[in-house]
């Protein structure tokens, strides 16, 4: 059997709001060993094949989710390897820290289409579907390779390959003076190194709380918000916010004049694209605004559309009602409050929506925004952007092991390693940090040694 | 005219160190053969440096021994100084040294080639090589004559067009005036295999009566030597050494450098071949490194039977004029004598990508190639290419499977598949950084980790196989028992952790687990651990070692075992790369053009990305399954 893996299954989000982390592999038992705990306290080991057990998942003492767990020792699984699967309840977030919890009990998480492709070796998928397999691999693998280097800001693509530079020129020069000793000394060299490995740690751990933060990629359901000059776009964001349903975080847009914003709303995670920015620049279905908006609103997976139901529908407006007819829209009628010259009938009849009327001064009507969203996200016809969810993951488990990597080199260091045991984790981080940005090792050692030391005959 | 013709098993074209070792292993593994040389007195030339071993070259020669091959035995007998480098640092980059004489070393691999049973050697130039429908038929001579056989190894080394140049001079020689080799080139290129130029160089050697050593640092040898081979008895090997010396250049070098740079053939494009970033000439040096205010030189003799010395570090391509001048302005060399101009050479080689990791050409069945002409550099990668190509070439013979060593096992299993997988721009050189589980592949347990390999092709007795299995078996107790161990918190434990500075016990503790404090050891314990066995030095060390850096140790194994798994998987030869659909087009071109041996060797080429892996294994298993 191979060694362990694990994913969210994605298919999976049912109306009920369900999701299944899936274990597949050597270990797979024994990493489910590690995070369900049951009143019974029945060792996964000895559970029956295909029996399902009602638990907690727990990572370390930190309780996580009560779930449904089904046991499937191989041969008999989808993989033909023992699988665990496990159903949990508490929507998306919670899927997220269950499927890390497993991942910190020493599974690796799959690679697109990993599960299939083991299916598939084993024996379990029919020759027939051989092509079909490796389709899924290859598409899936280059999509996600491609949109999480993407997905990377500029400036963590940086801080990234900064460290890498410094992980490389410190193993260079080690490597160079363990190759050359009689031209290159390392007296006192650990010195140096201890401080840079203390940068190291401490600038990963910066990496991973912004990863915490949905910072890496952003993911969840790209959402723009729409609407003409004083609609009350800003309000309903302040008002998502002070409700404080909103959390937040900032991002810089890549575009630098749209605001970009991670909102949880029900346990669904919006990230939020206001238009704001060029709202004060000109009537916004003129000028070089419009482009922005059209592209913004064909890239959305939804549009809030954001109608100040005091003013009669002007050109603005259908201007806006033309450009997202295909998209999957929620009109909110703002300032109900006031008195509406624009009814819910007359939006639908222009706009076949939901449309729900509410006061963002007077905070009424988000309440159903939010059930509205959950049944768009639930009801399947909203999916959350998998691959970048999957890309974001990858990344933060790469990053922890760039972690443990380094806490390896101090921990070297502390009981009197000599340098040539400590080059082997720092060149475990270097690899490491360089997936993250999807950068091989390939010859880099050796080039920097030849190019930054002097050496040989 | 009638030519001659003659029929052997092998035949090995060249008798440098990569076609001694290549012959060697051939004859002695049952098979009639037969090797080429220019010149019967130039068998195992060292042209260049005066010494074997090194960082992780040492590693090569103890790994060469523990297969059965010659080179650890040779420079044993015929040394005249010998280091263990890096001894502070981690057993995995302690590295043996050792100066050679070298005329004895040329002489006694002389010897041994000349007095092995199956093997002749002969003194000819091969200028072709004849193959009939992909398959090898043997070689021609220069005379016309024609040497049929089943193998054939080349190990041309720098042989093959030589050139040798400095200054606006140039000869086409090879090494210290020998005849080039510059008829095989054509026949190669003619038999589709293609063809480069690198280039190297080396240093002048100078009369030792020339030089005032006062002016600088004498550099002596270790105290106890430890052999290279492990069938040396160490006690043999102790015996009077000679000194090397330190020198620097210094600015009045450089500037003599920098105003002869326009007469160097380097920088006015005379030499087109690519030459090696690690062991660049002084001007090189001079040009890269322009902040470095002084380089190192190393005055190494070049034996006891003369009085050339040479001069490590300044290898250079500069006129004979410029030569004299820099090298005067070196502390001690003032009123230097040249012996020997420096000069570059430059001569045809080959990309390896074209050889399987048997070392055979893809594309022509049963030839062979070793050594300087894949495309390495060192006497050491050459000898230890040249000893799995003999062995391969006589596996082929007799329809056996190729004997081929993996990345956890050697070595010689990084080199060769480095040379194989990548596309290297400069001669190849061995680093123990290059070998991701060095502190597995050790130089100490070479015999532990090969000698059982050696064995079962043929060229390790069962005598010294069955002494190995010995070894383990006491390395495996000892380890166990010391585990056992518990050695309690009386005063003579608290005396010997005072001794070694090392904290009091406040329980007791296992030897094991004490062995594993920097200050302590095995070797250090022995006063507490009164039932102790009686065990060889080599033994203690192994058992140190083991349990010291027992969580490194385990890491890797671990990391080993997932990685023997791609290892294990092996790619059928008649793959056809271009009949996968889901391949991007780069990752196919790419197989196709190195057709790699297994799924872990794919994985490493450049350009081959995980998801191809992926899509080449369930396409694999779909035609295992159609079949």
């Amino acid at each position: 059997m191979e060694d362990t893996i694990a994913a969210i299954s994605t298919s999976t989000v049912s109306s009920g709001g369900i999701s299944v982390v899936r274990i597949s592999g050597e270990n797979a038992l024994s990493v489910a060993q590690q995070v369900f705990r049951s009143k019974k306290n029945k060792n996964v080991e000895d559970m029956e094949s295909h029996t399902v057990h009602y638990g907690n998942i727990y990572n370390g003492e930190e309780l996580i989710d009560e779930v449904l767990m089904v046991v499937m020792k191989a041969p008999n699984t989808y993989t033909r390897e023992d699988v665990v699967e496990i159903d949990c309840h508490g929507g998306i977030l919670v899927t997220k820290k269950v499927l890390e919890a497993v991942l910190s009990a020493g599974a690796r998480l799959a690679e697109p289409g990993e599960f299939t492709k083991r299916a598939f070796l084993n024996g379990r998928i029919d020759l027939s579907q051989a092509e079909a397999v490796i389709d899924v691999i290859q598409s899936k693998n280059e999509y996600a390779l491609k949109s999480s280097v993407r997905q990377l800001s500029g400036k963590l693509s940086e801080k990234i390959k900064g460290l890498r530079e410094l992980v490389l020129n410190n193993v260079a020069y080690i490597e160079a003076a363990l190759d050359d000793p009689e031209h290159i000394s390392l007296d006192n060299y650990v010195n140096k190194l201890s401080i840079d490995v203390d940068k190291c740690v401490d600038n990963v751990d910066n990496l991973l709380k912004t990863c915490d933060n949905g910072r890496i990629a952003k993911e969840g359901i790209r959402t723009v918000i729409l609407g003409k000059t004083n609609a009350g776009k800003s309000s309903l964001l302040n008002a998502l916010a002070k409700e404080e349903r909103a959390i937040v975080t900032d991002i810089e847009g890549t575009t630098r004049d749209t605001l970009e914003e991670q909102i949880t709303i029900g346990g669904i995670q919006l990230n939020l694209i206001d238009t704001a920015g060029i709202r004060d620049t000109v009537d916004f279905v003129e000028s070089i605004g419009v482009e922005k908006a059209k592209k913004l609103a064909t890239e959305a997976d939804l549009v809030i559309f954001v109608v100040d139901s005091t003013r009669t529908l002007d050109e603005n407006d259908k201007d806006i009602i033309s450009l997202i007819q295909d998209k999957k829209v929620i009109t909110l009628l703002n300032k109900s409050d006031l008195t509406p010259v624009v009814t819910p009938e007359e939006m639908k009849k222009r706009l076949d929506c939901c449309v729900i009327p509410i006061s963002a001064k007077e905070e009424t009507g988000l309440d159903k925004l939010e059930d509205a969203i959950k049944e768009l996200f639930f009801s399947g016809n909203l999916e959350l952007n998998e691959d970048i969810y999957i890309a974001n993951q990858r990344q933060k488990q790469l990053l922890i092991e760039a972690k443990e990597a380094f806490l390896l080199v101090k921990d070297g260091i502390e009981s009197g390693m000599s340098e040539d045991f400590l080059t082997i984790d720092l060149m475990t981080a270097y690899e490491k940090l360089g997936y993250i940005i999807g950068e091989e090792v390939e010859d880099d050692l050796a080039d920097k040694i030849f190019k930054s030391f002097c050496m040989g005959k | 005219m009638p030519n001659i013709r003659e029929e052997y098993d092998v035949i090995v074209v060249g008798a440098g160190h990569a076609g001694c070792e290549a012959a060697l292993a051939a004859a002695r593994m049952g098979l009639n053969t037969i090797c080429f040389t220019v010149s019967c007195e130039s068998i195992a030339m060292m042209p260049c440096n005066p010494n074997i071993g090194g960082s992780s070259k040492g590693h090569l020669v103890r790994e060469i021994d523990a297969l059965g091959g010659e080179m650890g035995k040779n420079i044993d007998a015929t040394f005249i100084q010998s280091k263990m480098l890096n001894k502070s640092k981690g057993p995995a980059v302690h590295s043996l040294r050792a100066q050679a004489d070298k005329s004895d070393y040329s002489r006694r691999m002389r010897k041994v080639m000349e007095n092995t049973e199956n093997l002749f050697v002969r003194q000819a130039e091969v200028t072709e090589i004849m193959v009939k429908d992909g398959v090898i038929q043997g070689v021609k001579t220069l005379s016309g004559a024609q040497y049929f056989a089943k193998a054939v190894v080349l190990c041309t080394g720098v042989y093959l067009k030589a050139k040798c140049i400095h200054g606006d001079v140039s000869y086409e020689t090879g090494p210290n005036g020998l005849q080039a080799a510059n008829h095989l080139t054509a026949s190669l290129i003619e038999n589709g295999i293609e063809v480069r130029r690198f280039k190297t160089g080396t240093p002048a050697r100078v009369d030792k009566r020339s030089i005032d050593f006062s002016k600088m640092t004498e550099q002596f040898g270790d105290e106890r030597v430890v052999p290279f081979s492990f069938t040396t008895d160490p006690e043999t090997v102790q015996k009077e050494q000679v000194s090397c010396w330190l020198t620097y250049t210094n600015e009045e070098t450089h500037q003599i450098i920098r105003d002869n740079l326009d007469r160097s053939p380097l920088y006015s494009g005379v030499i087109h071949g690519t030459g090696p970033r690690y062991c660049p000439s002084i001007e090189d040096k001079v040009v890269r490194f322009a902040d470095k205010d002084r380089h190192q030189v190393f005055i190494e003799p070049e034996g006891l039977y003369t009085n050339e010395m040479y001069l490590g570090g300044m290898s250079s391509s500069m006129p004979e004029d410029v030569q004299y001048a820099m090298y005067r302005t070196v502390p001690g060399l003032e009123h230097v004598k040249i012996v020997r101009n420096a000069y570059a050479i430059e001569y045809d080689c080959i990309s390896a990508v074209q050889l399987k990791s048997s070392l055979e050409f893809k594309k022509i069945r049963g030839l062979f190639a070793g050594g300087q002409f894949n495309g390495s550099s060192g006497y050491e990668e050459a000898a230890a290419q040249g000893i799995v190509a003999g062995i391969n070439a006589a596996q082929y013979v007799k329809g056996k499977e190729p004997f081929i060593l993996d990345r956890s096992e050697a070595y010689i299993g990084v080199l060769i598949d480095d040379l194989v997988t990548k596309e290297s721009t400069e001669p190849y050189r061995m680093m123990t950084s290059r070998a991701e589980y060095r502190l597995l592949l050790r130089q100490d347990n070479a015999d532990l980790r090969l000698t059982k390999r050696g064995y079962e092709v043929g060229l390790i007795s069962k005598e010294r196989y069955e002494g190995v299995l010995e070894k383990e078996r006491l390395i495996a107790e000892e380890i166990e028992r010391v585990k056992s161990v518990n050695i309690g918190t009386g005063g003579q434990v608290q005396a010997l952790m005072q001794q070694y500075g090392s904290t009091e016990l406040k329980t007791g503790a296992t030897l094991a687990e004490l062995i594993k404090r920097p200050e302590l050891s095995y070797q250090a314990l022995a006063p507490l651990d009164t039932h102790r066995p009686q065990l060889r030095e080599d033994i203690a060390e192994q058992v140190n070692i083991n349990l010291k850096y027992e969580g490194y140790i385990e890491r890797q194994l671990r990391q080993v075992e997932h990685f023997k798994k791609l290892e294990k998987r092996i790619i059928p030869e008649t793959m056809d790369y271009t009949a996968i659909n889901g391949l991007r087009v780069e990752a196919m071109q790419k197989l196709e053009k190195f057709r790699p041996h297994s799924i872990g060797q794919a994985s490493r080429i450049s350009g081959v990305s995980p998801a191809d892996i992926s899509v080449l294994l369930v396409y694999m298993e779909q035609f295992r399954r159609r079949k």
